[in-house]
């Protein structure tokens, strides 16, 4: 038996030494012929569909050949087949694999490089708005707005990850809690005159306790039927706001939140403002700035928040319960209580955000909460990798960086002639670059989970062994 | 009831030791699922100290008493009792169950229905825990981290309920640091002390095995249920196991209930046998009692049909069952 196994890479290693001159010329005229093959169906299929064109006459119709057109597209197929063929088909290392293994090796290296990664981007974070002020002056107001916008949903990426990616409760209507918040500060302030610092914690205990709410009925579903009824809970809160009208305004919204103060100063023009009481001349970029580090730190508050839950019995119980939750209830954990707290403490930071959101736009209305949202937010979840912090920072710089950048394509008009409106497919490359990422990484950007615990030596466990709990 | 528990067993005598001072007590326990019986009026008890073991063909019941004991099924009737420190307290018994309570303790005593109580709280108050014959482990998480969950619930006491945790107070990386170090010697007794931070998933087979009774252990049972935990190793591993099941017998103190069909394991540790076919007990005492037993050799070997009607005991139980299964309520108190 043992004889066999020595002999069989030497048996095979012989004509792997011989083959190169011999078999590639045999692969180049398998390859040519294939091509040849494939080039002269192209012909008889294209003859009609692209060397024939028929236009619309007095008379009738009129044929023109197209001979040129027809040509071109059997080079076209002669050449990509005949490429496909020596380089991915027949080759020995085909072309895919390298570009993936590429691929997959820069998500391996990730992790190693996540903690500079992370401290990089902390850094810069922090003076971030100062950067966009001197750098762009013109265009700083649009950039520390967009970054504000991808910090909320940074922050509700890693609000939702504690209940997805953690507890392995797949939640497709976080935005209810998203909403809950934005509303409980507008009409807080709306009826009781509360200001933002007042509404803020308040906002988030209502969220935390409707997540009680909608965790009570769900806990016994699993899997779809799980993510169908946490659907159901967030369209309910939106029809619900949609139409109480004498209490929430309805489609008409709320108007007139207050903005945030600075401890007391509002950043307004009058001799009482932030800048004149700090001797600075009245810009309007203050007040973004001011917004941006509150978003910052906010976001960042849920991030240590969720990194200490991991390392403490509560988050290990979380993870526990994505792996096995029949083995969690023999080991004596309430899975009952467990799911709650996820839900509560993933729906408290959704409704920060959702406090910060009202205060940001100082106007809300039902259209902001849609299930649209939500779905975004998944996305950037599960694109980021499940339970991944840093994850979810990448995942949310691209996506929403990203949509907002494809509102700058005028570039294609030159392409694509003058008719192109490249705004209206901007959803589509979104979509498309999503495709690409989930068959490149199906599981995420930064799939690797880091042990919460670590007794010798830390290591990394694979995307494979970990589960992805309920619905997935 | 708890005399007549006593009476029925046929082998054993006073002296045995599931007799005077069971730390479990089945009684009359009947599992229905729809029209099929799959335990019915089944009465046996676990010693304290002992390694009971719970044998039969495949399809005899065993797992859904597993399942009634540790609260993953609601048995359809019957009572089961474990009990924390010495004798049958059969005041206390008699008293919780015409309280309603689900269980009573006083210090290092402690009366507690299984039946009246969710899984968690077994595994939690009454100190059960239990592995599976399909391993479930929590394959993404260390081997570390497995044992660390099992400690759940010391160590959320320790952590204030989160809050403290959060904010990082002494007390709770001192208890942490206590869980560490009893998972390490867990894992030591397992020798799966150099695997502590591979994932569970990543372990072979065997090693899986070892380090879901580890896992159950760290939760401090006091009785430890095992379904099939040599099913699948190899006679070195399975010598291995008993050494393990011995050790948590004699140095922990815990006892130990397990269902098995490798006969060299229960034959050469169990104190105690229980024997099931068809949901009945045909056999019950220790292991020499069990292996000169008609029934079990019938059971086991399978017999001719006239023979198979000629064992009187069989026919009885199960017709007792039967009986049960319709007059209803007799078994509760």
């Amino acid at each position: 038996m043992a004889s066999t196994r020595t002999d069989a890479p030497a048996s095979d290693g012989k004509p792997a030494a011989e083959m190169p001159a011999q078999a590639a010329q045999g692969r180049l005229a398998a390859s040519l012929k294939d091509a040849a093959v494939a080039a002269f169906l192209a012909g008889v299929l294209g003859f009609f569909f692209i060397g024939l064109r028929t236009d619309i006459e007095p008379g009738g119709l009129e044929i023109t050949m197209r001979w040129t057109a027809w040509v071109v597209s059997i080079l076209i197929v002669f050449g990509g087949r005949l490429a496909l063929n020596l380089f991915v088909f027949r080759a020995q290392r085909p072309a895919t694999g390298i570009v993936g293994a590429g691929l997959s090796g820069m998500g391996e290296a990730l992790p190693g490089l996540g903690k500079w990664l992370m401290r990089g981007l902390f850094v810069f974070a922090l003076v971030l708005p100062f950067f966009f002020m001197a750098a762009f002056p013109g265009k700083d107001r649009q950039f520390i707005d967009l970054a504000i916008l991808i910090l909320t949903y940074v922050m509700l990426g890693w609000g939702l990850n504690i209940v997805v990616g953690l507890a392995g409760l797949l939640d497709l209507g976080y935005v209810a809690f998203y909403a809950v918040g934005a509303y409980s500060f507008a009409l807080l302030s709306q009826y009781f005159g509360f200001g933002f610092w007042m509404a803020l914690p308040l906002a988030g205990i209502l969220a935390a306790f409707w997540g009680i709410i909608l965790g009570f009925p769900v806990l016994r579903l699993r899997g779809d039927y799980l993510a169908i009824v946490t659907l159901a809970f967030g369209e309910i809160i939106r029809v619900v706001l949609l139409n109480w009208y004498e209490f929430t305004g309805g489609p008409d919204g709320i108007s007139g939140i207050p903005r945030p103060t600075f401890f007391g100063l509002e950043f307004s023009r009058g001799d009482d403002g932030f800048a004149a009481f700090f001797g600075l001349d009245y810009s309007p970029i203050h007040r973004f700035v001011y917004l941006y580090y509150i978003i910052l730190a906010l976001a960042l508050i849920t991030n240590v928040v969720t990194i200490r839950l991991r390392k403490l019995p509560i988050g290990r119980a979380w993870e526990a319960l994505r792996e096995d939750e029949i083995a969690c209830r023999s080991l004596g954990i309430n899975t009952r209580n467990t799911k709650l707290t996820a839900f509560s403490i993933g729906a408290m930071f959704g409704g920060f955000a959702g406090s910060f959101f009202a205060t940001r736009q100082g106007f809300i209305s039902p259209e902001s909460f849609t299930f649209l949202e939500s779905a975004i937010i998944l996305a950037i979840v599960v694109l980021g990798g499940l339970g991944s912090q840093i994850g979810v920072v990448i995942a949310a710089i691209v996506t929403i960086g990203g949509i907002e950048m494809l509102r700058n394509l005028g570039f294609l008009t030159q392409i694509f002639g003058p008719g192109f409106d490249p705004v209206q497919y901007r959803m589509l490359i979104f979509g498309l670059a999503m495709v690409f990422i989930m068959v490149w990484k199906p599981r995420g950007l930064v799939s690797t989970r880091e042990p919460s615990a670590v007794l010798k030596e830390k290591k990394r466990i694979g995307a494979d062994m970990v589960a992805q709990g309920e619905g997935h | 009831m708890v005399a007549a528990a006593g009476k029925e067993a046929p082998t054993g005598g006073a002296s045995a030791r599931w007799e005077s001072d069971p730390i479990l007590s089945v009684e009359h326990l009947t599992m229905r699922f729809g029209g099929l019986v799959a335990v019915g009026d089944l009465s046996f008890n676990a010693g304290r100290g002992d390694i009971t073991a719970l044998i039969g063909p495949n399809g005899a019941g065993k797992t859904t008493v597993f399942n009634c004991v540790t609260g993953f099924y609601k048995p359809t009737e019957g009572r089961i009792v474990m009990r924390h420190g010495p004798g049958r307290q059969a005041e206390t018994v008699e008293e919780v169950t015409n309280s309603g309570l689900r269980w009573k303790k006083e210090g290092d005593k402690g009366i507690f229905l299984l039946e009246r109580m969710p899984d968690h709280e077994i595994a939690h108050r009454a100190k059960v825990a239990r592995t599976f014959q399909n391993i479930r482990l929590f394959g993404g998480m260390t081997a570390l981290e497995n044992l660390l969950v099992a400690q759940h619930n010391p160590l959320v006491v320790a952590s204030g309920f989160t809050v403290g945790g959060i904010f990082g107070l002494p007390s709770y990386r001192k208890a942490e640091q206590a869980a560490i170090e009893k998972a390490v010697y867990w894992l030591e007794r397992t020798r799966l002390i150099d695997r502590a931070d591979d994932p569970a998933a990543d372990l072979p087979y065997g090693a899986q095995r070892r380090l879901e009774i580890a896992r159950a252990m760290c939760t401090d049972p006091q009785l430890l249920c095992l379904d099939e935990p040599a099913a699948g190793l190899n006679p070195r591993e399975s010598a291995e196991l008993n050494e393990l099941l011995k050790f948590i017998r004699d140095e922990h103190g815990t006892s130990v209930l397990l269902i098995e069909h490798d006969m060299g394991v229960v034959m050469e540790i169990s104190d105690h046998i229980v024997v099931l076919d068809y949901g009945v007990k045909i056999s019950d005492g220790d292991a020499e009692t069990v292996r000169n037993d008609p029934n079990v050799i019938a059971a086991y070997l399978g017999v001719e049909e006239e023979e198979e009607i000629d064992i009187p005991e069989v026919l009885e139980d199960v017709s007792a069952a039967a009986g049960k299964a319709g007059t209803g309520k007799g078994g509760k108190a």
